[in-house]
């Protein structure tokens, strides 16, 4: 685990860029972030499942964005369709009305820049392939040498701490560790923008910590831009820039909290600011008091 | 004593046993249709491993791989198609539904009309009777490939060959596997059916023409044949199976056991 997931910062941005082209432009144009599209920029979007009489307004009327490089988690009760959101976000389902864009484009299909670590982790790894097959599985069309696609298959594993377990079936893992492979699959695709279900759920609580810090970490080397649903408050506000606060039903942004912790976090040091206690507490208060 | 090499042995052991038996309280045997084990063994020599094993048994045996291969191949391809193409399986499937009710023997007589009784007419029988189970299988094995994979393979962005080849095969596998296993069964029963008509040619077609010339222990030596190359095309297809689909067996036997 405590392997650093140990690209160069340089060789890795071009590679990271492999899907889109947009990290170049990120590079050139730091400092003019005010004129820019946000990276991600959802407005209105409404999401309704089925049709006549059958149809379920899931989602109402959201509005957010998420700036290029920005961690922002998304939390709200179960069930109020933060799962949903993501897939629309992802390009898994249309959205009903209003829309959701990167950089400007309205997203219509999979955006060849994200990748998406999904919350039933068991439904989403192969069976039938091994744990570094399962990772280089998505990256058969990036047509990457065979000495890169070691290295990120390597460093992703590495990352997530299961080196060792890099030649066994999902099935043979537990709960856990199967959520760390989905993990290590999404890292080895090296996206420009990574979105997480609920990602650390069934890890425990060291692993939690480890991971958290991965995702920082990543953000910070590679420039990501990172969108976590989580259900864990103090994770929330420990990994984020902003919360996004959801409330039911059908979902709605009860408000974004802007979370101004000081950079590097440190899981010891930045959990016990009096900064963190009362982000935490705001959050928690939207959360516990009906709307 | 190591419980699964005993019941290994017993599996293996019962049946060599009751030859044992079936050898000694038939040596004497004097009824007619009953020879003796020893005669039927020597006939079977005689007939399969000589005289009639070119002209016969291989003949047989390369209708049966041919007529197995074809609706092996059509049946999956077919199957996928049904499975992902709207279209196809509106206007396939009542089609397929009403076909596969046909009992496979049944259909030989209309392709003698077809095509004759040359060889065509026994492979294409085999073959067509082979085709639906294979199919069907095909057919909900892609169906019900789960949705998490399938959304996997969109936010990856799999080409539409990596989806076909790296998701729907591997995933259908196991049930594209018994549907593939009652193909077999269903063309071996056919590759004996249709040498019952037309010029006598094969493994069956010499039985039933040993049973009716009365050469009752010829007619032994052909079930025991049949018996033989049944049992032995059941055991390569699970070794294959087994190989094939180790993590889907791995993985139900670990989840049976907790
Ligand atoms: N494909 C679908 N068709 C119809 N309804 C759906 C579908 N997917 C989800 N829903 C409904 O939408 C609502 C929101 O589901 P969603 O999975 O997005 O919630 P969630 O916020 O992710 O919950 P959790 O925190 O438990 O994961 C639920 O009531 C669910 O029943
Ligand atoms: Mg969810």
């Amino acid at each position: 685990m405590k392997t650093i997931f140990s690209t160069s910062r340089t060789s890795s941005a071009a590679t990271a860029a492999q899907p889109g082209k947009n990290a170049m432009t990120e590079e050139i144009a730091p400092a003019d972030t005010t004129s820019a599209p946000p990276r991600l920029d959802v407005s209105h979007l409404a999401k309704t499942y089925g049709m006549g009489d059958k149809a379920r307004t899931v989602i109402e009327d959201l509005t957010f964005t998420v700036d290029a490089g920005e961690v922002v988690c998304i939390v709200g009760p179960s069930g109020v369709g933060k799962t949903t959101l993501l897939k629309c976000l992802a390009g898994l389902h249309p959205s009903s009305s209003g829309r959701a864009a990167i950089d400007g484009r309205t997203i219509s299909g999979p955006p060849p820049e994200m990748a998406l670590v999904f919350q039933d982790y068991n439904r989403s790894l192969m069976p039938w392939l091994t744990v570094r097959k399962n990772l280089m599985l998505p990256l058969r069309h990036l047509h990457l040498s065979a000495a890169e696609l070691k290295e990120r298959c390597d460093d992703a594993l590495a990352a997530v701490g299961l080196s060792h377990a890099e030649h066994q079936y999902p099935w043979q893992l537990s709960g856990g560790m199967q959520q760390r492979v989905a993990i290590a699959r999404a890292l080895a695709y090296r996206p420009e923008i990574l979105i997480m279900d609920e990602p650390f759920a069934s890890v425990d609580a060291q692993t939690r910590f480890d991971l958290e810090d991965l995702c920082l970490k990543i953000r910070r080397d590679f420039n990501m831009t990172i969108l976590v649903v989580t259900h864990d408050i103090d994770e929330a506000v420990y990994l984020a820039d902003r919360v996004v606060v959801l409330g039911s039903k059908p979902a709605r942004v009860l408000r974004i909290v802007d979370v101004d912790l000081p950079a590097p976090r440190d899981q010891i040091t930045t959990r016990s600011l009096p900064e963190f206690a009362r982000q935490r507490t705001d959050v928690l208060s939207l959360i516990k008091r009906p709307a | 004593m190591n419980r699964k090499l005993l019941l290994w042995l017993l599996g293996a052991g019962t049946p060599v046993l009751l030859l044992l038996l079936w050898w000694a309280t038939s040596l004497q045997s004097t009824d007619t249709f009953f020879p003796p084990l020893k005669d039927i063994l020597q006939s079977f020599q005689q007939l399969w491993l000589f005289a009639h094993f070119q002209s016969d048994v291989l003949v047989s045996l390369g209708n049966l791989l041919l007529g197995y291969a074809m609706a092996s191949a059509v049946g999956v391809a077919l199957g996928f198609v049904i499975a992902l193409v709207l279209v196809a399986r509106n206007v396939l499937e009542p089609l397929i539904h009403f076909l596969r009710s046909i009992p496979p023997v049944a259909l030989v007589p209309i392709f003698i009309s077809l095509v004759g009784f040359g060889t065509e007419m026994r492979v294409f029988s085999i073959a067509l009777a082979a085709l639906f189970p294979t199919l069907i299988a095909t057919v909900d094995g892609i169906r019900s490939v789960d949705s998490g994979l399938k959304d996997v393979a969109r936010v990856y962005r799999f080409t539409t060959v990596e989806k076909v080849t790296q998701v729907y095969l591997p995933s259908a596998a196991p049930q594209i596997f018994s549907g593939l296993q009652v193909s077999l069964q269903v063309a071996f029963v056919v590759m004996i059916a249709s040498e019952m008509l037309g010029p006598s040619q094969g493994i069956g077609a010499m039985t039933l023409l040993a049973q009716q010339s009365f050469m009752i222990s010829d007619m032994w030596a052909g079930i025991l044949l049949l018996g033989v190359i049944g049992f032995a095309a059941n055991i390569v297809f699970s070794l294959i199976r087994r190989r094939v689909l180790a993590w889907y067996i791995g993985s139900r036997r670990l989840a049976r056991s907790s």
